[in-house]
């Protein structure tokens, strides 16, 4: 890695770092320039996750590999951007500009240290989307965490209090997990540099490969909690209900971040060539296939938009991961082109909620305009024998509406938006894997492929049923509601991640390219662990004194 | 003396466990802290348990580890109470704003009213 932009892919971690100690400076008064320097420096990081995908996507794919402080691999930290890396940062560049902009209006006045908590989330999850290095991984998740308590709790209240002891109960027991996981790995492989691990694997003994195995397992099982995997995923739906919209929208990332650390070391340690590979394949597909159904019925079981939304986070992560255990490279294309739509669509989704439960409960006293009308002789009467003339319709209401209705679309991955690009390609490379399966009998893929084809379809079904109720209930049977007040920010917010959905729909075939190219290089880590084992640390001033 | 520190892990891991299966909010504190001592001494005890031997490579002996014991788990260790202490400390002060909230030290604090 040369050139000007050499120190680029630090810049992720290192940009909210100081913005936070920048917001954190400015003082808790200055809420407008807070806003302001928040909203700004998620662009300049949006900015810089799309330089680094622009990089990454170069050449036919390059792994660009930092050295923390100039040390080489398996003794220092190093940062690694790969295609999915890439395709991570950008997507949490785009919602998190996004979720700041949504906050601009309301939510960043209700407490305090909404700014700089906001930037060390962001700073948690970048650095997990880069880091090489599973010590340096437990760290960027506990930054992660640690925030997340905080905006978790932002504009405080029973609700976000009750359901804010539960999750970091459940994720201080995870956070116990993952050390005693990374700390068999480290005992078994004596290394705790990813790269370095995945060289090792082969070499470990037969006697501590049972250790190797328990160790990885209990480290996954730490990733699985914050994918919201079945068993464990009961604290979800409570805290991101009860948390602030915004707040919402960025914690849909964080889901997602654990499944990107599970694929990611998955691929790593148990692909195709190593002597455990696919260890733990089946259970990771039973536990994800148990997570679809359970998001699907818990889907249909609520009656709240909120609650709706946090299942379909719920499905999501159940799809991902069963899509990915399922260890096709075909089908983990079509599942990184899911995931992009489904976190967008979901995000959006969480900001759209809010507006539409504060339409319920902040109506604004009704104005008298309808007394002001005359009665004609031939008015059209409404279900209340009042005159349906002269009555606005709200821009307001029907921008929710159609807004609702294009997130429905993308949740449920109905046509024509990039939700059901999503799932018909997963849905095609599933079924085809099946064609395969018949051909080469004897494989035990067909099985788990039809079970996943059907809880796919059945989700989608379920999460159609469940938006019709809910929107029939906010939008037609509202009765006497009046149009709710929506800034213009908060608007703009959900219509950007609608418009980056569209985006995703009209270029689908260029973004399944590279998530195509993402997945054979995933099922193939030679080239990722030769690019960091690879990496020398450029010589110093001294050191080139010294040398000849 | 590594059947003692396994059996301190394993007391302490056990115990963590039972506590934070209680019903009160101080004691699933006090479990989620024995749970990151057992977490914390398991860590330090994979790096292989020696006495007497300094974690630095000494100049002339092979650096294998017969010479000296491994200061890597020292230094994750270090790290890990040092996030372990923080978060708790976080959930502690959650853990007042319930019993202020709610009135009551249950987890899920059923309020009265």
């Amino acid at each position: 890695m040369s050139g000007r932009f050499s120190h680029l892919m630090v810049a992720p971690v290192v940009l909210p770092l100081l913005t936070c100690a920048l917001l954190v400076l400015l003082g808790e008064d200055k809420k407008r320039l807070q806003s302001l320097v928040n909203l700004c420096s998620t662009l300049v990081g949006l900015f810089v996750a799309a330089q680094l995908l622009r990089q990454v996507a170069a050449n036919d794919g390059t792994t660009l590999v930092y050295l923390a402080s100039n040390w080489e691999a398996p003794f220092g930290i190093v940062l690694v951007a790969d295609r999915l890396s890439a395709l991570m940062l950008v997507l949490a560049g785009v919602v998190s500009v996004c979720a700041a902009l949504y906050s601009e209006a309301r939510w960043s006045r209700v407490g305090v240290y909404f700014h700089p908590l906001f930037q060390i989330q962001l700073m948690g999850l970048n650095g997990a989307f880069l880091t090489g290095d599973l010590f340096n991984l437990f760290v960027f998740f506990e930054v992660m965490l640690a925030a997340s308590y905080g905006l978790q709790l932002h504009g405080s209240g029973w609700p976000r209090v009750k359901s804010g002891l539960h999750y970091i109960a459940v994720n201080l027991l995870a956070s116990s997990l993952f050390l005693v996981g990374l700390a068999l790995l480290y005992g078994v492989t004596g290394t705790l540099s990813m790269a370095d691990i995945a060289a090792k694997l082969a070499a470990v003994p037969a006697l501590d490969r049972g250790l190797l195995h328990a160790g990885a397992a209990i480290l996954a099982v730490a990733f699985l909690v914050k994918a919201a995997i079945w068993p464990v995923n009961a604290w979800l739906v409570p805290a991101y209900t009860a948390t602030s919209a915004p707040v919402a929208a960025l914690f849909a990332l964080m889901t997602k971040a654990g499944i990107y650390v599970l694929v990611r070391s998955w691929t790593l340690f148990f692909s195709d060539g190593s002597p455990s590979a696919h260890f733990g394949g089946r259970a990771l597909l039973v536990g994800g296939l148990a997570t679809m159904a359970f998001g699907a019925l818990g889907t249909l079981a609520s009656l709240r938009l909120g609650r709706i939304a946090g299942f379909s986070i719920i499905v999501s992560s159940g799809t991902l991961l069963s899509a990915f255990a399922l260890g096709i490279p075909a089908v983990t294309s079509a599942a990184l082109f899911y995931l992009l739509s489904a976190t967008l669509g979901v995000s959006a989704l969480f900001l759209l909620v809010e507006l539409v439960e504060r339409s319920a409960t902040h109506a604004p006293p009704p104005a008298d305009l309808e007394l002001a009308l005359e009665l004609g002789e031939d008015t059209n009467l409404d279900d209340q024998e009042a005159p349906l003339v002269g009555k606005a319709f709200p821009i307001s209401r029907a921008l929710l509406g159609l807004t609702f209705l294009t997130c429905a679309l993308l949740v449920a991955g109905l046509p024509p938006l990039s939700g059901f690009i999503a799932k018909v390609s997963l849905l095609r490379s599933v079924l085809a894997s099946e064609a395969i399966a018949q051909v080469s009998a004897g494989t035990t893929v067909a099985a788990p492929a039809w079970w996943f084809g059907g809880l796919l379809l059945f989700a989608g079904f379920v999460t159609t049923v469940s938006f019709s109720r809910s929107g029939i209930r906010h939008f037609w049977a509202s009765g006497e509601r009046l149009a709710p007040r929506i800034r213009a920010v908060e608007a703009l917010s959900v219509l950007v991640l609608i418009f980056s959905c569209v985006l995703l729909t009209v270029w689908a075939e260029p973004v399944l390219r590279f998530t195509r190219a993402t997945a054979s290089s995933l099922h193939s880590p030679a080239a990722y662990i030769e690019a960091v084992l690879s990496a020398r640390p450029r010589p110093g001033p001294t050191r080139a004194e010294e040398s000849p | 003396m590594e059947v003692l520190l396994a059996l301190i892990i394993g007391v302490l891991g056990g115990a963590g466990v039972w506590l934070v299966l209680r019903p009160r909010t101080f004691q699933v504190i006090m479990g989620l802290t024995l749970l990151s001592y057992g977490v914390n001494l398991f860590i330090f005890s994979v790096g292989s348990l020696f006495i007497d031997k300094p974690p630095i490579v000494t100049p002339g002996a092979p650096p294998n580890l017969d010479q000296y014991t491994d200061p890597l788990p020292q230094s994750l260790v270090l790290t890990a109470i040092v996030i372990g202490f923080a978060t708790t400390a976080l959930f502690l002060v959650v853990l007042l704003a319930s019993r202020g909230l709610s009135g009551t030290d249950h987890v899920d604090g059923n309020r009265a009213d």
